[in-house]
């Protein structure tokens, strides 16, 4: 088990260097931004150009960014510190990894809420969906999770910005700037909640058709006619042998969803002004900013590679019967 | 009777004569094709949504041939019209909006059209007098349409020959008097063409509003305004035109005004845009900031998502299918390092790929053929994995075997006697990249990342982005293709799942 965990996780790794080398290729490759565009001082964007390494070979800049990644104590040696360049078109002459330090949180927060709400919700009518099958109650969920899971988060982002924020006010048009609210506050929390609600959907959609499924599934099976024979009542045959079971699939859904969070959702930020960073990948491409193209490039595709491998493993540590890796 | 010990008489031999053979069906076969579309027939919902699907496709393909607009039509007046349709306007589709407005927004809005026996403003749905500041306060219903009223236009000798001589053919006017010295009691309006009208009482320009109404609060207009105060040059005749200094001068109204290029006119605008078009505006979805028709530029997106989805999901069938049949066939090594090709590619988020392609290629050869390709470089790899899974299962199957040993070469084995049993997710697969594809078109459109606009195309995603800046005033740019895009979704979702149970075997019977 142990084994087949390490070489998975080696082999993620082997993955993503090969991606990454891609796509750092890929970048070097392209024009850099006019340097004498937006009456700046050109011999000074040359000069950092120029100590930035942009003029050396591709590869050799490849090299010194991993290096760079992994000295310790760089920066203001607060700890590690990784440095994965400056800002060159957009907060410039910043540290690209304190940026998005500081935008994460954001990003984390509101899929956080939006998550801690699907969850519960997306559970409960799939249970319920299940519990009622092909009675009126499941025709009415399945139809409705149909609906929900077809249409796109954006146009649900309309409808509650539309509905909620323009017509009735409930909410902020926007969330709340950094300046006059904490990232837990209340104020920051309310101002969230459109974001919340649209993000929290699909999520709810998706887990409900989900649990349905699975638990449809398991109820059918000949242990829970046992469980009810040897006089188990209906709802403990439920919770403890069914739900038991089906969570076995439906667990590594939620795991993947919880670790997909870090990634956020990029039009939901742009509409709702989010200052996460799914709203700084955006810019930093119309701005041709390559350096924090390529550092969210890498932290996406490692979030999206552990969200995999996290999936897939979980399966062996929440069900003993599945071993992973047997032949 | 004693069954043990029957009598060896009451034996009778069955079909003496003649041969024993099995009976040969009478019914025909139902092949498995034939056996989804019976099933997948049966599926009301999923008809439905194919048949949405239909109307979607020829709404795409047919809309551009016959709609009398162009995608480049950029109409400066008749820009964020309402939606308007003269099947559905008792449905309240009439190109009117309820607005609420000040005494002078409303003796505005009302003067519009005045000139020619109309008005803007179609209904006064509430007055009610404000509390603080004890100024009325209207609720109308306007129409956008009408509320362009009249503008200035600038034509040339040739047009405006063309244009007196359309009046006298059809007894259209569409040339109004221009008004001389013309000042304008409201302060907000002070240069418009819409304001040939003064209310009949002058009052002071300050404070922007006439106090001549009748006692329902209807402005007075009066018609011989600018005789009365001396102002144009004599009688009003709609039909007759002359230009100052032309002939008898000082005498008559001015219609046209003479400039380097050709002639200043002040023409109605709804008479003048079916002189120029040959037809009234007529905006079925309305139009956008730009004054595009949406219904033209939705069909257009529509279009180009459709072409780009349907190339997509081909192109994918093919590499899927081949990729997925040799990984699966093989086995072994080839499998190993084709599985490892098919990992890193997945594992590269798809934004990124489309960036990348946009910033690399898109210069070279056009947004969407870069497009295009950062959709085929990942978008095989579902349907690749699917044909391995059937290959995985059937390939060490008994009459695989037998056909082996009988010789049949490995390309035969492949599409011959193991590729049949993996058509049904094929079908579906393929069928469900349309809808992924149309989805993150438009969300990358949506994103800005890819930018068709520079090439003078429309996509659903650019529609939507800039509905979404003007949301609060005008939610209709912004309904319509949101609104697409759902109805587009929602009938894929369906039609794939009905696919999917109908291409299914083992749920053959389930429902019956």
């Amino acid at each position: 088990m142990l084994k087949y965990v390490i070489k998975r996780i080696l082999l993620m790794f082997v993955t993503f260097f090969v991606i990454a080398t891609m796509c750092f290729i890929l970048v070097k490759l392209l024009p850099l931004p006019n340097a004498k565009a937006q009456g700046r001082d050109y011999n000074l964007v040359l000069e950092r150009r120029e100590k930035m390494g942009y003029n050396k070979p591709i590869l050799t800049q490849y090299v010194i960014y991993w290096k760079n990644v992994f000295s310790f104590g760089s920066g203001d040696s607060k700890g590690w510190t990784p440095d994965l360049g400056l800002g060159e078109q957009m907060y410039i002459s910043q540290n690209v990894y304190d940026v998005i330090k500081e935008k994460l949180p954001y990003t984390i927060v509101v899929n956080l809420y939006s998550i801690m709400i699907a969850i519960p919700l997306g559970l409960l009518f799939g249970i319920y969906a299940a519990l009622r099958k092909n009675k009126w109650q499941d025709h009415v969920v399945s139809t409705a999770v149909m609906l929900v899971v077809s249409v796109p988060s954006y146009v649900y982002a309309f409808l509650v910005q539309y509905f909620m924020c323009y017509k009735t006010r409930w909410f902020p048009l926007t969330v709340a700037s950094r300046e006059t609210a904490t990232l837990f506050s209340f104020e920051m929390f309310k101002s969230m909640l459109p974001a919340i609600f649209s993000l929290c959907f699909g999520t709810i959609a998706v887990l409900t058709r989900f649990t349905r499924a699975e638990l449809s599934e398991v109820l059918t099976g000949d242990y829970l006619l046992l469980a009810r024979t040897k006089g188990l009542t209906k709802n403990q045959a439920i919770t403890r042998h069914a739900m038991r079971n089906a969570m076995v699939p439906i667990f590594p859904q939620i795991l993947g969803e919880f670790i997909g969070i870090l990634s956020g959702s990029l039009i939901i930020e742009g509409i709702f002004g989010i200052p996460g960073i799914g709203k700084l990948y955006i810019t930093s491409i119309n701005l041709r900013d390559y350096n924090f193209f390529m550092a969210l490039t890498f932290f996406y595709t490692l979030i999206s590679l552990v969200a995999g491998l996290v999936t897939d493993l979980s399966y062996g540590f929440i069900d003993p019967r599945i071993k992973m890796g047997a032949r | 009777m004693d069954y043990n010990n029957l009598p060896k008489d009451k034996f009778v031999f069955a079909k003496r004569e003649g041969k024993i053979a099995d009976k040969k069906l009478d019914t025909k076969p139902v092949g498995y094709l034939r056996d989804a579309w019976r099933r997948f027939r049966k599926n009301k919902s999923s008809v439905a949504a194919a048949v949405i699907i239909l109307i979607l496709f020829l709404f795409a393909l047919i809309v551009p041939l016959v709609s009398p607009y162009k995608v480049d039509d950029r109409d400066g007046y008749y820009k964020m019209v309402l939606p308007k349709s003269e099947l559905f306007s008792w449905l309240g589709w009439d190109g009117c909006k309820e607005q609420r407005e000040s005494q002078a927004g409303y003796d505005y809005y009302n003067s519009i059209g005045q000139e020619y026996g109309s008005s803007a403003v179609k209904e006064i749905r509430k007055t009610e007098k404000d509390s603080h500041t004890g100024r009325m306060l209207y609720t109308l219903y306007v129409d956008s349409y009408e509320k362009v009223g009249f503008t200035y236009v600038d034509v040339t000798k040739e047009e405006y020959d063309a244009l007196k001589d359309y009046q006298n053919r059809t007894g259209i006017q569409v040339i109004y008097p221009m008004p001389a010295n013309y000042k304008t009691n409201f302060v907000a309006v002070t240069n418009g063409a819409n304001l040939w009208y003064r209310l009949a009482d002058e009052t002071d320009k300050s404070a922007g509003e006439t106090k001549n109404h009748d006692e329902n609060g209807n402005p007075i207009y009066e018609a011989d305004y600018l005789m009365k105060k001396n102002l144009t040059y004599g009688q009003y005749d709609s039909l007759r035109m002359d230009i100052p200094g032309d002939g008898e001068g000082g005498l008559h109204v001015v219609y046209a005004v003479k400039n380097q290029t050709g002639y200043h006119l002040r023409v109605l605008y709804k008479e003048y845009y079916n002189f120029v078009n040959g037809h009234y505006a007529t905006h079925v979805f309305g139009t956008n900031q730009h004054g595009q028709d949406i219904f033209l530029c939705l069909a257009f997106g529509a279009r180009l998502s459709f072409l780009l989805a349907i190339c997509v999901s081909i192109i994918n069938l093919f590499i899927g299918v081949i990729y997925g049949s040799v990984e699966g066939y093989y086995g072994g090594a080839t499998d190993l390092i084709m599985e490892r090709i098919t990992d890193i590619l997945d594992g590269v988020p798809f934004i990124i790929v489309a960036t990348l392609f946009q910033m690399h290629l898109a210069k070279k050869v056009g947004p969407v053929p870069a497009l295009l390709f950062a959709f085929v470089l990942t978008g095989w790899i579902g349907i690749a994995s699917r044909v391995r899974t059937q290959f995985y299962r059937f390939k060490n199957q008994e009459y695989v075997l037998a056909a082996r040993t009988l010789g049949a070469s490995d390309k035969r084995l492949i599409f011959r006697h193991i590729f049949p049993n993996a058509i049904g997710t094929i079908i579906t697969g393929t069928v469900l990249i349309i809808p992924s594809v149309v989805y993150s078109e438009s969300m990358l459109t949506y994103l800005g990342i890819v930018n068709l606009e520079t090439s003078g195309m429309t996509s659903v995603g650019t529609m939507l982005s800039n509905g979404q800046t003007y949301m609060s005033t005008d939610p209709h740019i912004l309904l319509f293709p949101a609104l697409f895009i759902s109805l587009l979704m929602i009938a894929f979702n369906l039609f794939g799942n009905g696919l999917r149970d109908a291409f299914n075997p083992s749920l053959r019977g389930a429902d019956e």
